[in-house]
Order: C-alpha cells, then structure tokens, then sequence
C-alpha cells in the first residue's frame, strides 16, 4: 500500500469511529432502557408514579416530561424578546459597528459561563428576588429555572438569527425604505418576513439547549417528583432527575434513569434535528 | 421565505409612524442590555464575594473538610485550604479528553472537507451535528455504562474523561471541516501538482495554514468542558485528595463547587472557586477570539 492509500484509510477509519460511537450510544441506552420498559411498558411514559420503596417499586417518567417541556418552553418564551432585540442590534441596527462587535462578545461570554455558576447565581441572587416579590414562598420552581435557562440560552438563539438577520438582500430592504417605511417598519415587513424560517430555526435550536441543561436547573427547580400545577411550582426535569438519583442507582430504578435518558436523548435529537433541517433548506 | 409585505408600508398619518419607529428601537436597545447584564452582574457577584478567599493556598491546599471549616469560622478566620485537588483533577481529565477527541476530531474533520459530496461523509456530518445537541448529563450516563461499570469497575478519572471527550468530538470536527473549507483549493493544487504526496499535502499544507482555525476549535472545545459539572458527578464523583491515577476517583473545579455549595459552612468557598473557574473559562475565551482575528481573518 502506498501513502495516499494509508492516508485515506486512516481518514476514513477516524470517521467510521464517529460513526461507531454513535450506534454504540443508541445501542447502549436502549439496551439499558430495556428492563424499564419491559416491567412498565407505555406506562413508563404516561404515569407520574415515582416510587423507589422496595417491593413496590413503580417508575413512570411524565413528571419529569412535563417539567423539562415546561421548563423549557417558558424558558424560551423569556428568551424571544432579549434575544431578538439582541438579534436585531446586530444584524440590522448596528451592523459591522464597533459596538456591535462589543456587545456580540458579552452575547458569546453569556455561553461561556458555565452551568454550575448560573446556578449559584440563580439560587443567591435570583431565587431571593422571586421570594421578595412575592410569587412564591421558598423561590424553587419551574418559573425560577425557566428564567435562567432563558438567559442561558441567549448565545444559542441570538448569533444564528443575527447572522440571518445580516442576509438579508439590501435591496429588498432599500425597495422598502424608498417607499417611505420607517427602519421598524422596513424590520416588520421586510426583514422577519424574509428571514422567518432562519429565525424559527435558531429558537428551535436553543429550544434543544434548554432541554438538556442539568446543573443550573436542578439547583433552582426544587427536585419534586409531581406534576408541576402551576409556573411556581416546584418540579424536577428529565435531566435534574439523572443527576440527582443517578449516583445510588441500582436495578430498576438504574434502567428506569437511562430510559429517561434514552426519552431525552430522543426528544433532543428530533428537536435539533428539525432545526438543522430548516437551515439546511435555506442555504 | 415569506410573502413581504410592501403594501402594509403607509406614507400618512406621519408623526405617529416616526414614535412607533423610536419606540422600537428604544425597545431594542434596551432587551439588548437586559440580555447581556447577566454577564456583568455574575462577574460582579463572584468578585465581591470570591476575591477575598483567593490567595497562594487557595491553588496549592487541597479542599477542607466540614470541620475544619467550622473551627475556621467559629474563630473568625477565612476558611483554609483550596481547590488544588480540583485543578489537578480539571487539567488531568481535560488533557486526557484532549488526546482522545482532538486526533479523531481532526481526521474526521479532514475526511469531511476532502469528501464534501459523498453520502457517507453527509451521514458522518449530520452524526456530528447530533452528538452535539446530545445533553451532557446523557453522556455521562452513557460514560458510566462504558466505563465505570466494565472498564474501570468504579468511579474515575478516565470514564470523566470519556464523557468531556465525546462533548469536544462534533465541536473540533465541525472547527476542521470549517476551516479547511476556507483554504483556497489552489493552495492545495500547488502542491499536489508539485507531485507531493497526499499525506505530505494533508500534514504539511492544509494543517498548518489552517492551524489558527484548528487551534480555535481545539480551545473553545476544552473552554466548553471545563465547565462541566453533570457528566463528571456520575463518572469521577469527586475525591478530597490530590489524585493523577486515571482509574481512581478524582476531584474536578466545579465538582468541588459542587460540595461546597452543598455544604452550608464551606460555603465562603463556592464564590472563589466559581470566580477562579469563570475567570479561567473566560480568559480561554478571549484568546480563542484574539487567535480567530490574528490568524483565521487576517
């Protein structure tokens, strides 16, 4: 064999590993899934019943499902007016500007915080704020880590939907300012129209970052195995779930936590995958 | 795209239209701010309440227990002691991550750009986009399963370390395949019509103009590990003392958070430990984005 051979083999080698490495996860996870699944069947999705006591032991994931959609789905709600404003500061109103370059940066240093520390501040700085107001009595809940998750998520949604913002032909935009629009009214009628799928896209993918955040949400949401009744409830979510009870784990309950981490890989995996296929259509 | 929507664009009623205009961007402006003040706040909070924990001892004493914390406080002093078996534990798990994502993450990443049509690279590509999404704490999960239960039969510092090197994998594959794709291909046809081996092209041409690119996507990899807390707590658990043996538990940075978060009289330690580990991750950062204007556009 001669060199241009053994390169190409090595190349393609190193991608079959990637590609290895991804059946072994599914593989893995659905293997482990499977006594859950088995004892409970569709149960394990539709009931909230937690119950670790011996003997009677009963696992159903719902709780943590609807936490971790409702956590999340707030959570983006919270992020659309911050990260669009941010969006538009970008991308249209101080486009290749200094300050614009300045304020992208802090946008990307908000990614760079890590989870952990989000959380602290979350439970020292913000969970004291939601008490004083008055919303709730110990500050835990799904209202309280939707908001950090909000800002946790800003660097997702804000940077793809700046860029697209930023691509937006200049001549479409022009047609509308020589007819006399305003710049709010050019960004209303113009520009969202245009850039719409691109923009749906990027919350689609921070939508995706929020699902699977752990640390920070499970400092703040108050880790309760029930159905959340309200936004200040308390809850627990797919991933606080894992981190919490992972750790003395054993049989069922063990498979129990990986068929939830199965359910989240999945839920993830579609939600990212409809955003990567959105974007993919646009270029 | 969607219809747009020139007609809705009315030249009257001209005053108002001038206030609904300001008011948006005022609007803007200030969701904008709104959006980046946690950034400062945080940074704000940890060096008010972290700094004054932060000396020599603090990088080279491992964590106090419980008790020696309380004595501490019961007399007045600050808290001895320091997150030393965290550093070590941090730097020993992110190296080992790193020699394991970044060879694989670079050759696929070079298999990408150099077969940019084929179904099989376009399968490898969309892989790589979805490991990315894939949650933390699942990679930890999966980590335990490889590594803790068959490999190592306990919590340690190698089934972290797997767990932080599938997280920078799709990360340093998508920087490579970026950056290479940037090359002007006459660079490469230069050589290749020189008659220089393919390999030689690969390692002796592509790499190095594109080493800025690649060394961005290598650091901002680990800046996104550095961090993590979730996968680490169900593979390397944590351990108090200073530990470099990959098979045994070993502590981390923001698993020693962790602990002093959970326990109420170390708590003077969480804000200095955060501040060390922010400051670190943001440092990282900052040089990721002085690398990308110096060498990659530039």
């Amino acid at each position: 064999m001669n060199g241009e051979k053994i390169t190409k083999v090595v190349l393609f080698v190193s991608s079959l590993l990637i590609l290895f490495l991804a059946a072994g996860m599914v593989y893995t996870l659905l293997n482990g899934a499977i006594p859950a699944f088995n004892k409970f069947g569709w149960n394990f999705i539709f009931s909230s019943e937690w119950n670790p006591t011996e003997g009677k032991e009963e696992y159903g994931a719902l709780s943590f499902i609807v936490g971790t959609l409702l956590t999340s789905i707030l959570a983006l709600l919270l992020c659309i007016p911050m990260s669009f404003s941010a969006s538009l500061f970008l991308g249209e109103y101080y486009k290749n500007t200094k300050i614009a370059n300045i304020l992208g940066s802090m946008v990307d240093l908000l990614a760079g915080i890590p989870s952990i520390v989000y959380g602290l501040w979350g439970f020292y700085v913000i969970k004291p704020l939601i008490v004083d107001l008055g919303f709730n009595e110990q500050g835990f809940g799904i209202f309280t880590s939707a908001l950090i998750l909000s800002i946790m998520i800003i660097p997702y949604a804000t940077s793809l939907s700046s860029e697209i913002i930023k691509m937006v032909p200049n001549e479409l935009k022009e047609a509308a300012y020589s007819l006399g629009a305003t710049q709010g009214e050019v960004i209303f009628n113009v520009i969202i129209p245009t850039a719409r799928s691109g923009i749906v896209a990027s919350y689609i993918l921070a939508f995706g970052r929020a699902l699977g955040e752990t640390m920070a949400v499970t400092m703040l949401i108050g880790n309760a195995n029930i159905i959340p009744k309200g936004l200040f409830d308390t809850g627990n979510t797919m991933a606080s779930v894992i981190a919490n009870q992972f750790g003395e784990a054993e049989g069922l309950k063990l498979s129990s936590l990986i068929a939830i981490g199965l359910l989240l890989f999945l839920i993830t995996g579609i939600v990212n995958s409809i955003g990567k296929l959105i974007i993919n259509k646009l270029s | 795209m969607g219809k747009i929507r020139y007609n809705k664009i009315q030249t009257n009623g001209f005053s108002f239209r001038l206030v609904k205009n300001k008011v948006f961007f005022c609007f803007v402006i200030f969701m904008s701010m709104i959006a980046i003040s946690p950034v400062v706040f945080i940074i704000i909070k940890l060096i008010i309440k972290g700094i004054r924990q932060i000396n020599l001892n603090f990088f080279i004493d491992v964590a106090p227990n419980t008790l020696e914390a309380m004595t501490a406080i019961a007399n007045g002093e600050i808290i001895p002691g320091g997150i030393a078996n965290g550093i070590t534990g941090s730097i020993l798990m992110v190296l080992l991550a790193s020699v394991m994502a970044i060879p694989v993450g670079i050759l696929t990443g070079i298999y990408l750009s150099e077969n940019q049509d084929k179904i099989f690279a376009n399968i490898i590509r969309n892989i790589s986009e979805i490991l990315q999404g894939v949650p933390s704490i699942v990679l930890g999960i999966l980590s335990y399963l490889w590594i803790v239960i068959n490999i190592t039969k306990g919590f340690s510092a190698f089934a972290g370390s797997v767990s932080l090197s599938i997280m920078m994998l799709p990360l340093i594959i998508k920087s490579t395949e970026e950056t290479l794709k940037m090359i002007p291909s006459t660079i490469k046809e230069a050589a290749l019509s020189l008659g220089v081996p393919y390999h030689k092209v690969i390692f002796k041409v592509l790499l190095p103009t594109g080493l800025g690119g690649l060394l961005t996507g290598i650091l901002l990899a680990i800046s996104r590990v550095l961090g993590e807390t979730a996968p680490l707590m169900i593979t390397a658990l944590g351990s108090s003392v200073i530990n470099f043996d990959i098979t045994k538990p070993t502590s981390a940075v923001p698993l020693l958070i962790w602990e002093f978060y959970n326990d109420p009289n170390l708590l003077d330690l969480v804000w200095s430990s955060s501040l060390f580990l922010m400051g670190f991750v943001l440092m990282l950062n900052i040089i990721v984005k002085r690398i990308a204007n110096k060498w990659v556009y530039g």
